[in-house]
């Protein structure tokens, strides 16, 4: 087993409650930092620890931090952004639902370092339940003093709140997270000005994801240093994967990155291995939006190396033979499934979720949906796929948030590992539709 | 001041200036076109993407060309900056392809939509558009919306630019329409049918850059290219009160404000001189409008001295010579 910094104790009965929480070393970080540091010192921390952003571009969150404006005057904010919408992506609600005190203790070390006196947990609003955990555990947390004025004598003051969202996989996307927490639409902003410039109420804001800020204590604990120890590369740390799909063993997992791939997969340790002992046939490693790749693509790189879990390794061949880490959201697919039908119903929540405000996002992803149906179910023409990737390159890079790009990617990337299988489907309507019938043919792996 | 090059001709502008707006003082061919972007209603643009051009220069400091193509309509120049608009192939490509998704789900009834001849999308297709078409799944349709007495919607050719809701909400006291719905599901609407009632909501119809807001006192009265326009002002208690006449014979046909060559309006007007009073006699004539662009008017020129226009091309050198000549 490896080192485990966020789900050491999760299985401890009773970590839900402040008590058990601070029995296993809970809430040092908070008694370290604001006793001991300054705000600048926990940043430089965070810098040095390396940490990625876990909401899925994996941004360095230290620089991030440093980016922050402090005009005079004007307050800051730290917003945790616990939407988690990403068709695949089920790491940080089942974090928050077992140990909402270390997000917590996280906002509070994080939102110091930022010098914010008022944080938000942004959270989807279909996760009534974890809203209820988490704001009992925050009252648990103002009753001891460790959230409100002067915190533990620190005379460092801060309010935490949990906003709920209407559920809108487009409110994951910050700014238009932003938004929806103003009381309005949310439509992503134009960028710039970026929100550590105006972001909330047009102050000068943070927005990270769960796992990111439940990172912090550790490292405030064990300095950053040490945490870049941990992982492979720039790919320091430990990392939340979401795993799913035809495996054994579906769950949530921590693991050190730089695992290799074929170990999170077959290990029992983790995904235990194909379900039924079948042969697996893709994988789509970070998210629903990140490029779907082929069995010999994800246990391999371009170069023939063992592809590990980093954000490096995943992404190696770029968009032609690589993918990304995202969000740690691990689907597995095994040689019954059916990858035009998955791209569909992968086309089929963009389409829904577009917020409509760009003309290529809006109109693309239901135009690329529609095709994909009409090949789904037996309609398809040979000069639809090449109609796909078209209209995936017209979405792609012209759109006012990445919500373009993520509706563009799987499908432009299923054609290209797979696209054999959509000409199989355009050619043979009546046996494609069969239920139960898959393509068993050969794949166009990209390998250049 | 910032130097900034579009397309090669370099110009000086203040800094804060956006890339259209450096591009609309050069004039001509290099103004990106734009669809959502509308100057006097602030935050409006990025909306379309239509406007989207090339940098391959950010800027002296750093001269690295920016990884995507930016909305030139919300970007500011730095000094130094390189922009390529028409003579780049990924912008014009791009454009093809974001005119193309414009006209999805726009019906393209031009020969019966009253904004014929001073459509944005018209222009834009004319030149960007192509003319075989690739999408074959159902279209979104609607039923017509009656907004009141003054304005009437028709969803169908609506493109989402959201002026009309920057509009009502920066320039009437109680905006009731805004955007319902997500994605290719969105539309203007009102919340539980309500009625557009304020003495500025006529302006909605203005900042429309396509026929889906209609000005119910003129609908199908006419074509624009048949009318007239004059400039002319009234005393009006609630605005500037300058208008456009839009006049066939003795008649005003529609009065609107006045717009400059990018259709953007000089000042908004109110209802009583857009929707109330359409006789001459409400009205100081001052002449003719000069309409540059923006409208097929525009390309008639008939406001020009006719001594200066040289009409028949192929008249026998005898006759060409007693012509004045230019
Ligand atoms: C359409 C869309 C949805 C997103 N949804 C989420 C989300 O649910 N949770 C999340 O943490 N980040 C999400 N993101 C990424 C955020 O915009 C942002 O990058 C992230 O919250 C930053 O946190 P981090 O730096 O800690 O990763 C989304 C981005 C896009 C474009
Ligand atoms: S890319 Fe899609 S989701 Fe993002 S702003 Fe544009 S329409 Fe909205
Ligand atoms: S009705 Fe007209 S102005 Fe309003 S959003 Fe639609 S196209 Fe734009
Ligand atoms: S005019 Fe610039 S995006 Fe619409």
């Amino acid at each position: 087993m490896g080192l485990k910094i966020l789900t050491e104790h999760i299985n401890v009965p009773g970590i839900e409650t402040l008590e058990v929480y601070r029995k296993h070393g809970g809430y040092r970080s908070v008694e370290k930092a604001l006793k001991t540091m300054t705000p600048d010192e926990v940043v430089e921390e965070v810098k040095t620890s390396g940490l990625r952003g876990r909401g899925g571009a994996g941004f360095p969150t230290g620089m991030k931090w440093s980016f922050l404006a402090k005009p005079e005057g004007v307050p800051r904010y730290l917003v945790c952004n616990a939407d988690e919408s990403e068709p695949g992506t089920f790491k940080d609600r089942w974090f928050m639902e077992h140990n909402p005190h270390a997000l917590i203790e996280g906002m509070i070390t994080s939102s110091f370092a930022l010098g914010a006196n008022t944080s938000y947990i942004y959270i989807r609003g279909e996760l009534l339940f974890v809203l209820r955990i988490l704001e009992k555990a925050i009252a648990e947390a103002y009753a001891a003093g460790l959230l409100g004025k002067n915190i533990l004598g620190s005379g460092y003051d801060l309010d935490l709140h949990v906003a709920p969202g209407g559920g809108a996989y487009i409110c994951g996307e910050e700014t238009a997270l932003l938004e929806s927490l103003e009381g309005k639409r949310g439509n992503p902003r134009n960028k710039p000005p970026f929100p550590a410039v105006k972001g909330l109420f047009q102050c000068p804001t943070v927005v990270n994801n769960v796992e990111t800020i439940s990172s912090v204590p550790w490292i405030v604990n064990n300095g950053g240093a040490e945490y870049a120890k941990i992982g492979v590369g720039r790919s320091t740390g430990t990392k939340l994967i979401s795993a799913s799909g035809n495996i054994n063993n579906p769950g949530v997992y921590e693991i050190e990155l730089g695992v290799p791939v074929e170990e999170f997969i077959y290990s029992d340790q983790y995904c235990g291995g194909i379900w039924k002992g079948k042969q697996l046939k893709a994988v789509v490693p970070g998210g629903s939006s990140v490029p779907i790749l082929p069995a010999n693509l994800i246990l391999k790189t371009a170069a023939g190396e063992d592809r590990l879990m980093s954000y490096e390794s995943l992404s190696d061949g770029g968009f032609v033979s690589g993918s990304m880490l995202g969000s740690g959201a691990f689907i597995v697919f095994d040689e019954d499934q059916c990858i035009v039908r998955n791209t569909w119903n992968y086309a089929r929540f963009y389409h829904h979720e577009s917020c409509g405000q760009c003309s290529p996002c809006r109109e693309g992803t239901g135009w690329m949906e529609k095709v994909l149906h009409r090949i789904e179910y037996g309609h398809g023409h040979q000069q639809d796929i090449d109609l796909l990737v078209s209209v995936s390159k017209q979405i792609e890079g012209n759109t006012i948030c990445p919500l373009g790009d993520a509706a563009a990617w799987p499908v432009a990337s299923a054609i290209r590992h797979f696209r054999h299988e959509f000409e199989w489907h355009i050619n043979n309507p009546k046996e494609a539709t069969t239920p139960g019938a898959v393509y068993r043919g050969q794949f166009d792996t990209v390998t250049a | 001041m910032a130097k900034v090059t579009i397309d090669g001709i370099e110009i000086e502008v203040e800094d804060g200036t956006t890339i259209l707006q450096a591009a609309r003082k050069i004039g001509g061919k290099v103004v990106p076109p734009a669809m959502c972007y509308y100057g006097p209603l602030k935050g409006s643009g990025g909306k379309c993407r239509v406007c989207l051009v090339k940098v391959t220069q950010g800027s002296t400091r750093d001269p690295r060309p920016m990884p995507k193509l930016v909305a030139s309509c919300i970007t500011q120049v730095q000094d130094g900056m390189v922009v390529e608009n028409t003579t780049n192939e990924e912008v014009l490509n791009a454009r093809k392809g974001i005119v193309e998704m414009l006209l999805i789900n726009h019906p393209l009834d031009c020969p019966v939509c009253d904004q014929a001849g001073e459509c944005s999308l018209q222009d834009l297709s004319y030149e960007h558009g192509v003319s075989a078409q690739r999408y074959e799944e159902e279209r979104r349709s609607f039923n017509k919306v009656d907004l009141g007495p003054y304005i009437q919607l028709h969803m169908t050719r609506c493109i989402l630019c959201y002026r009309c809701v920057y509009t009502a909400d920066q320039i009437t006291e109680k905006r009731v329409h805004g955007v319902l719905g997500r994605g290719d599901a969105a539309e203007i609407g009102t919340y539980i049918e309500n009625v557009i009632d304020n003495d500025f909501s006529g302006n909605v119809i203005d900042v429309c850059p396509v026929g889906a807001l209609t000005d119910k006192t003129w609908r199908f009265k006419n074509r624009v290219w048949f009318t007239k326009p004059l400039d002319a002002h009234r005393d009006c208690p609630t605005c500037s009160g300058k208008v456009t006449l839009w006049t066939r014979g003795e008649e005003v046909l529609r009065v609107t404000a006045r717009k400059d060559q990018y259709n953007e309006v000089e000042e908004f007007i109110c209802n009583t001189c857009r929707f109330d009073k359409k006789e001459v006699s409400d009205w100081n004539i001052e002449g003719p409008r000069h309409i540059d662009r923006g409208s097929v008017i525009s390309a008639n020129h008939y406001e020009l001295p006719v001594v200066n226009v040289p009409i028949v091309p192929n008249l026998p050198t005898s006759t060409k010579k007693n012509l004045p000549q230019e």
